[in-house]
This record gives C-alpha cells, sequence and structure tokens, in this order.
C-alpha cells in the first residue's frame, strides 16, 4: 500500500489559469470550502500567454456595440456549429465580468475620457477588446490571483492530478501527486471542476508550454464524460518562426489590430486577395480602406489581415506553398510600415505592442518599429473539449463541471481572438456557482481505496518496468505524427495513418521506462502526459476523419468546401465500456427565433 | 504529405558542429555537485532549449522549473553564469560558450531539486498585504474614470512577471536571511503598485514601515539590474515609498497636519 494524504473540500477546481481562479473566488464566494490545485505554481498558467485582449461589448469605444452584435459576431466566427446558448450567454455576461475585474485592481488602457479602451480584433464587427499593451493575459491572471487569495481557498501548487475518483456515477475527488517529491494525495471532493487548458502539447508548432497536454479532456473521458468538437484546432496564423527555439511563440493578433500589414515576398498585401463570402459585406475593398478602420474611421471597415483566423492561417499557408513565402516559411508581419503614416511610429508601437518588442528584440534579434517579423501558423487553441449543461457547465457524469478551454461550447468551428478570456471568466464564474450550488445540496461522498490504490499504481508503474525507451522520444514522435497528419490540412489516408500511427505509440507508451526517483522527475511526469496526449490526439483524428468537409479551423484537402449536411450536428466522443472510442453525431438543438432574427439583422 | 508543413527552416546559417558544455548543479537540499552535459547548439537557441535537450537526451530527471518559453511567465529563473536570468531569455550566443555554461539554481531559496527551488516563502508574503480596496465606483453604471496618465505609473509594476530573481539577488533576503523582516523588492513593486493605485483608499504605511521592512533596502539596486521586465524597482517603486513613510511618519509638519485632519491618504 502506498500511502497518500487526504484533504476534503467541497468543491474541488483543477486548473489555476483564469477559468479555475474565477470558478475558485466564485465558489468560496457561496460559502464552500474549495480546493485548488494546479500543476505549476500559482500565476504561471498558460492565461499568461494572452496578448490581445477580453472581448466584451462594453461599448466604450463605439457605442454601436453590444450583446447581440458580439453574439452574431461569435456565431458567425465559429460557423454557425457553436452552442448558441452559451454564445448568447458569453456575450451577454462579458461586460459584468471585465467591470468586476477593475473592481478587483486590473488597470486596463483607457480612452480619452478615462473610461476601458478597446482595441479592434480579428472577426469583431467593433473594436471590442478590453486591453492592456498587449500583456492581457498577465492582468487577468495577477488580478484573480491577488483577489483569490484572500478569499480562503486552499491552493496546492504544483500537483498534478492523475485520475478522477467516483463514487457510484458520481465524482467524487481525484488522486494527485505533488511534484516536488512525487508523494501522493487525494482531493475528497462533492463536486469537481476542470480547468485545465488546452491540447496544444498534442503537435510540434504550438504556442502553448509545457502543460498543454490535455488533462481536463483525458481525465473527464476517463471518467464518463463525452468530448465534443475536437477536430477544430485553432491554428493561429501568426507565430513566431524564426529562429528555430522560438518557432510557435505566439505573436498577438493585436498587431493587427493596430494597424500591421500581412506581406509575401513580391511586397503583395495578399490577405485582400481572398475573402470569404460571409466577410465581404465588413472587410475593408482596399488596405488604405483597413488602415482607416483601424485609426478610427466609423465609415471603413476591418482590414483583410483582420479576418477570422483560420482564413488567415490558410491564405498565409497557400502564400507558402505557392513558393511566395519568406525566407524560413512564412510570411512578412510588418507593423514598422505605420511610420508612414503616424509621426511617432516607433514609441506608438513601443507603447501598444510592448511584449512583441521585447520578444523579437530579444529572441530574435528584430527590432519591429524597423522592419518587418517573419510568421506563420502554430497550434494555439482547441475549441473542442468537455460536454457541459450551458447553463451550468455541468457534464454528464453527476458533480463533475468544466470550464474555459477544456470545456466545449461557444467557438463552434473556430474562436474568435479575445473570446477565449472572456469565455473563462464567463464560465468559470459560472461553472463556480453551480458546482458550489451542487455541493452544497449533496451528501458526503465515499472513496473506496481500492479504486486509490489501483490509481497510485497505474501512477507508478513507469518505475516498475525494465524497458529500455524513455518517455520524451514517444511524446516528441507523437507531436511530429499530429503535426503532419493531423495538422492545418488534412486527408483521410494521411488520418488513417496517424490513427494505426498513435495505436503504435500507445502501445510504446505502455512500456515507457523512467529513471531516477519520485523527486521533481520530468521523465516521470512526460510518461504520465503522454496518456492524455494520446487521448485527446485520437479524439481529434477520429472526429477530424468523420468530418468530410472543411469548416473553421477543419480543413480538409480531399473535401475542401463546406457541407452544409454537417452544419446540423456536432461530434461527441466517449469511452465505451471496452474502452474504445465511441463517435456519434450529436444534432444542434434549434435556435430560438430572437437569436435567428439578431443572425438575420447582422448578415 | 498533404500536409503544409512549412518548408524547413534553412539550417545553412547555423553551425551544425558547434557545441555548449552546460555544467550544472544536481542536487537537492542536502547537498550536491556539478555535472557536464556536452550538447549541440543552433541559432537563436536559448539556456533553456539546452537544458531540454539535455533532459531528454541524457539526464530524464533533470529538474527544470518553466512554462511559457517566451519571458511572461517567470518560471524558469535560474543563474546563469552567477547572474539570475531567466533561462527562456538568455540566448547561448550572447555567453561565452568557449567555456562552460555554468548553471545553478536561485540561491537565496532552498533547494528542491537540481534548477528547482522551493519559491513558496513569496505566496506567503504576498497574502500578507493589504488586498486592493478601492473607491466608491464615479459612475452609477459602478465604473471608475482614470485617465492613461494616471495608470502608467501602475501599469509598470503590473508588468511584473513575479520569477523572484529580485528576491533571488537582494543581499537582505540572499545574504542576511532576514525573511521575516523583508518582504524584499518583488513585494515592494506590489504594495506600489497598490499604493499608487488611482481607486485605492487602503493605507499600508505602517505595515511598510514595520512588518514589511522598506527601511532595510539601502538602494543598491541590484534588484533593478535583474529584472527582465525592466522595471526601474529602486527608484520608481522602493524610493517612493521610503518617501511616504518618512512623511508620514518622521516629517514633523506633515504629521501635524495630518492630526488636523487637513491631509489625507497621498
Amino acid at each position: 500500500m502506498t500511502e497518500y494524504q487526504t484533504h476534503e473540500h467541497d468543491v474541488l477546481i483543477i486548473g489555476a489559469g483564469g477559468a479555475g481562479l474565477r470558478a475558485a473566488i466564485e465558489a468560496s464566494a457561496a460559502g464552500v470550502s474549495v480546493g485548488l490545485v494546479c500543476k505549476s505554481l500559482l500565476g504561471k498558467a498558460h492565461t499568461v500567454m494572452a496578448e490581445g485582449g477580453i472581448a466584451a461589448a462594453l461599448s466604450n469605444t463605439d457605442e454601436r456595440d453590444n450583446w447581440r452584435v458580439h453574439f452574431a459576431d461569435t456565431m458567425r466566427g465559429g460557423q454557425y456549429v457553436n452552442n448558441w446558448r452559451m454564445a448568447q450567454l458569453h456575450a451577454q455576461e462579458a461586460p459584468d465580468r471585465v467591470r468586476e475585474l477593475e473592481a478587483w485592481g486590473a488597470v486596463f488602457d483607457r480612452t480619452p475620457d478615462g473610461r476601458i479602451l478597446q482595441r479592434n480584433f480579428g472577426g469583431h464587427r467593433y473594436p471590442r477588446l478590453a486591453h492592456v499593451g498587449d500583456r492581457t493575459g498577465l492582468e487577468l491572471i495577477r488580478t484573480l490571483q491577488d483577489h483569490g487569495i484572500h478569499k480562503g481557498i486552499d491552493v496546492y501548487m504544483e500537483c498534478t492530478v492523475v485520475r478522477l475518483l467516483k463514487d457510484g456515477d458520481r465524482v467524487a475527488g481525484a488522486l494527485a501527486f505533488y511534484r516536488d517529491h512525487g508523494r501522493f494525495v487525494v482531493f475528497k471532493a462533492k463536486a469537481v471542476v476542470l480547468a485545465t487548458g488546452g491540447i496544444g502539447k498534442a503537435y510540434k508548432i504550438t504556442s502553448n508550454s509545457w502543460e498543454g497536454t490535455g488533462d481536463g479532456h483525458a481525465l473527464a473521458y476517463d471518467a464518463g464524460a463525452e468530448l465534443q468538437d475536437m477536430e477544430f484546432i485553432q491554428f493561429h496564423p501568426t507565430g513566431m518562426i524564426w529562429p528555430p527555439s522560438v518557432r510557435g511563440i505566439l505573436v498577438t493578433e493585436g498587431v493587427r489590430g493596430e494597424g500591421g500589414i500581412l506581406l509575401n515576398n513580391k511586397g503583395e498585401q495578399f490577405m485582400y486577395n481572398d475573402i470569404p463570402p460571409l466577410y465581404v459585406n465588413q472587410t475593408a475593398k482596399t488596405p488604405e480602406e483597413g488602415w482607416r478602420y483601424c485609426q478610427g474611421d466609423r465609415d471603413a471597415n476591418r482590414p483583410a489581415e483582420l479576418l477570422t483566423r483560420d482564413h488567415v492561417a490558410r491564405c498565409i499557408m497557400r502564400e507558402v506553398r505557392s513558393g511566395r513565402g519568406s525566407p524560413h516559411g512564412g510570411v512578412f508581419l510588418d507593423i514598422s510600415w505605420i511610420k508612414t503614416k503616424l509621426p511617432n511610429a516607433p514609441e506608438h508601437i513601443k507603447r501598444k505592442l510592448p511584449s512583441m518588442y521585447h520578444q523579437f528584440k530579444e529572441l530574435g534579434d528584430i527590432d519591429i518599429t524597423k522592419e518587418p517579423m517573419e510568421v506563420g501558423p502554430t497550434t494555439h487553441y482547441v475549441m473542442g473539449g468537455v460536454r457541459v449543461d450551458s447553463e451550468t457547465q455541468m457534464s454528464r457524469v453527476p458533480g463533475l463541471f468544466a470550464c474555459g478551454e477544456c470545456a466545449v461550447g461557444i467557438n463552434g468551428a473556430n474562436r474568435l481572438g479575445g473570446n477565449s478570456l472572456s469565455d473563462l471568466l464567463v464560465f468559470g464564474k459560472r461553472a463556480g456557482e453551480y458546482a458550489g450550488q451542487y455541493a452544497r445540496q449533496q451528501g458526503p461522498t465515499q472513496l473506496d481505496a481500492g479504486q486509490v490504490q489501483d490509481a497510485v499504481r497505474w501512477a507508478l508503474a513507469p518505475f516498475e518496468r525494465d524497458g529500455s525507451e524513455g518517455p520524451f522520444q514517444i511524446q516528441q514522435e507523437l507531436q511530429e505524427l499530429m503535426q503532419n497528419l493531423v495538422g492545418i490540412v488534412r486527408r483521410e489516408d494521411e488520418m488513417e495513418r496517424a490513427l494505426v500511427g498513435l495505436a503504435a505509440l500507445r502501445e510504446r507508451a505502455s512500456r515507457a521506462t523512467v529513471t531516477g526517483n519520485r523527486d521533481y522527475n520530468p521523465g516521470w511526469h512526460t510518461a504520465l502526459d503522454l496518456h492524455n496526449l494520446l487521448t485527446v490526439s485520437e479524439a481529434v483524428t477520429r472526429a477530424a476523419l468523420a468530418r468530410k468537409e472543411s469548416r473553421g479551423g477543419h480543413f480538409r484537402d480531399d473535401y475542401p468546401d463546406k457541407d452544409p449536411r454537417f452544419g446540423t450536428f456536432n461530434h461527441v466522443v466517449s469511452k465505451r465500456p471496452d474502452d474504445e472510442m465511441r463517435l456519434e453525431q450529436a444534432t444542434i438543438p434549434e435556435m430560438p427565433a430572437e437569436l435567428k432574427q439578431i443572425i438575420e439583422e447582422m448578415k | 504529405m498533404a500536409t503544409l508543413e512549412m518548408a524547413p527552416p534553412a539550417e545553412k546559417t547555423a553551425s551544425t558542429s558547434k557545441t555548449a558544455t552546460l555544467r550544472i548543479w544536481r542536487g537537492d537540499v542536502n547537498g550536491g555537485k556539478f555535472a557536464d552535459y556536452v550538447t549541440p547548439v543552433s541559432e537563436g537557441m536559448v539556456v533553456l532549449d539546452a537544458v531540454h535537450r539535455v533532459q531528454a537526451e541524457q539526464a530524464n530527471d533533470l529538474a527544470v522549473r518553466w512554462n511559457c518559453k517566451a519571458g511572461k511567465c517567470g518560471s524558469c529563473s535560474a543563474e546563469i553564469n552567477g547572474k539570475p536570468s531567466l533561462m527562456c531569455m538568455t540566448q547561448l550566443s550572447h555567453l561565452p560558450l568557449e567555456q562552460p555554461v555554468i548553471l545553478e539554481p536561485m540561491r537565496a531559496f532552498p533547494s528542491i531539486k537540481d534548477l528547482v527551488t522551493d519559491v513558496s516563502w513569496n505566496f506567503k508574503v504576498k497574502k500578507r498585504i493589504k488586498p486592493f480596496q478601492p473607491r466608491p465606483p464615479d459612475a452609477p453604471d459602478g465604473t471608475w474614470r482614470m485617465s492613461q496618465g494616471d495608470v502608467d505609473r501602475v501599469q509598470e509594476f503590473r508588468k511584473c512577471i513575479e520569477c523572484f530573481l529580485c528576491q533571488d539577488v537582494c543581499h537582505i533576503l540572499r545574504d542576511h536571511q532576514m525573511h521575516d523582516e523583508f518582504i524584499g523588492p518583488r513585494f515592494l513593486v506590489h504594495v506600489a503598485g497598490l499604493e499608487m493605485h488611482p481607486l485605492d483608499t487602503a493605507d499600508r504605511l505602517k505595515e511598510l514601515k514595520e512588518a514589511h521592512g522598506v527601511g532595510l533596502c539601502n538602494i543598491t539596486k541590484c534588484c533593478t539590474k535583474v529584472c527582465p521586465e525592466h522595471i526601474k524597482i529602486t527608484d520608481n517603486a522602493i524610493i517612493p515609498l521610503k518617501e511616504r513613510v518618512v512623511d508620514e511618519f518622521y516629517d514633523p509638519v506633515l504629521r501635524v497636519l495630518r492630526v488636523l485632519g487637513l491631509r489625507g491618504k497621498s
């Protein structure tokens, strides 16, 4: 028997990025005992990487904005396979969630009359993103952290959850271990909120940190919940591509919001060559009109550079494939050109995009106020996630909630920039609120020791094996496989090969052996992560194979067009009793007339 | 392959034969020693890349803490050739590679393992600092008005990524181990961000003087030199806080005015 400590909470929250912190604050406000578990130190979660802003129809910068426009923009961006109810709640509640941050100490950039300033972003009709230069995510997480630490929440840092524990059908807690010395800990809880973020580490080129290994997705799946929309992955069009060691690091869309343009190696502003029909009415006809829009001209339309991310990423790939790319296989993103328009351009760029200036200067030896950047697509965000109730965020497993990137909902086939920070605030709050409510209504849960010991044995297995292969090689091959076979452009035969490859990798992962002991051992941590990465990779591949059309973040070379028949359902995967993955279609419920009308009016 | 894998990065500019020797401290709270690892160097490679490569190929259990690898999260703090730095923002090409690159954990904090230290003290310190307390909203819709000029100052402090390099280099903590008396530069910046926040109404001057030990700082500016966010910690945060404490507790004229109720919070 392996020893473990036990902690008991009403609500256990797994993940302390924006969604987890917001959920913890809300649950503790409901007067229940809250435990917050995170893999890293508090305040280091991937939310800190968010740059551009939080989308919320505050209508500070343009009074024509309101929740209806935000809702319609979100649905259009998601190609109408979004959960419309969540998209509605999100658009309606985001402004309050942003104002609340200000009440907790956040310091957003200001309008001339002293209110929260909003900036332009792709797919948003009006300037909508509350921001702090290009470090909005840091501001958000620090505000929630500094507020949350005074709310009586018990925080367990550098603690990795291995498995969810159940009492019959109900979730009853989780088994975890502290990363420092590998000691096990059981959390008993009446409700569990997953807020674990994304799956970017399933790919070779990604903006995600080591943490994005799909833990919440896999924990939920193994516990009996459903995952939805896993084929929809956002490849952010602008990641750094040179030097090799920085490949994938995000370059904020805010660069384009401030007037940055995309150029091929012939110096053409190629985004104007291909405007999708859904966006013709709201896209600038000329680069000149686009610039006027960025300067606040209300009669001008958005520049083509601010089309949705899925489209921009594909246009960049096309330029590269057609031999019009930059020297290192991307395209050019130029903000320095605004010096021809603004007298104090270098200072302006440094003020609005300080992190970008810093990042390129220190990692790429490029001064973005003087020369263009080289950029290319990077795996950024998974639209798919745990299928939850629109109002409460509870999955089909009683007591198991999910919010933020690891939950599915508002984004459909493609997420608009800025909608993730608002999503995690709106639905983090809701998850915390309803998890607290649920916990109060429920009696205590029972944990059987056998379940715990079984999970402990599984977690320690990599030390017991005597194989010759460590986990890092397997992880790297998995990332290459997903990058090459289930990447931005997909094809049936390649994805079939991916499934075969994933099965082989799973077999190797089951034999992966780690050296050393349980003290802060990255080899061991990686060996355990492999299970989650393999689970989400298989879900992505199966859902992508079945979607024989192109929509949003999912592009099929063999089915390059959108097919209306695929616009009526979502793909849902779940675990069968024989542990195989089941894929089903879930029909999208009929949208109420009121919402349909909004979409019609905004076309 | 249908996947539009972008053209492979041109390796011609990177000399593939180049290597670096990393001399990494391996050990834990009971002690340890340096171990040398030779690893290839490619163009633009940062120290953290090299550490990861060693970890993947030569020492799977080498402990290193990191997250974003872009200088935004402040996790991969260490001492590189004796200088407190972020490993993800230190390019190998900026170091003298004819000598071993010496990598040590932050020495002001207890060791956990290899390059990872126990920084939990910092999180406890923050909990002791009086939280933000805004004035009543300025507008009926519950919002406030602040001009950009008024928030510039606190925005500088709020850039802090909590890498704790300033805590590591501060001799009051590192050499004198006065963790009970002094909160360190990171948290003086935090207090400055609260005290100078246009909406904040709380008063932290008494704690600053007594519990937080602002007077212990003797302005050597080591913290400012290592700050990866280039926050002017000493000039913009600590000195103004010292001045406020002096005004509050040592300026006889202002004290009289305050007693008479003629001067509120600065």
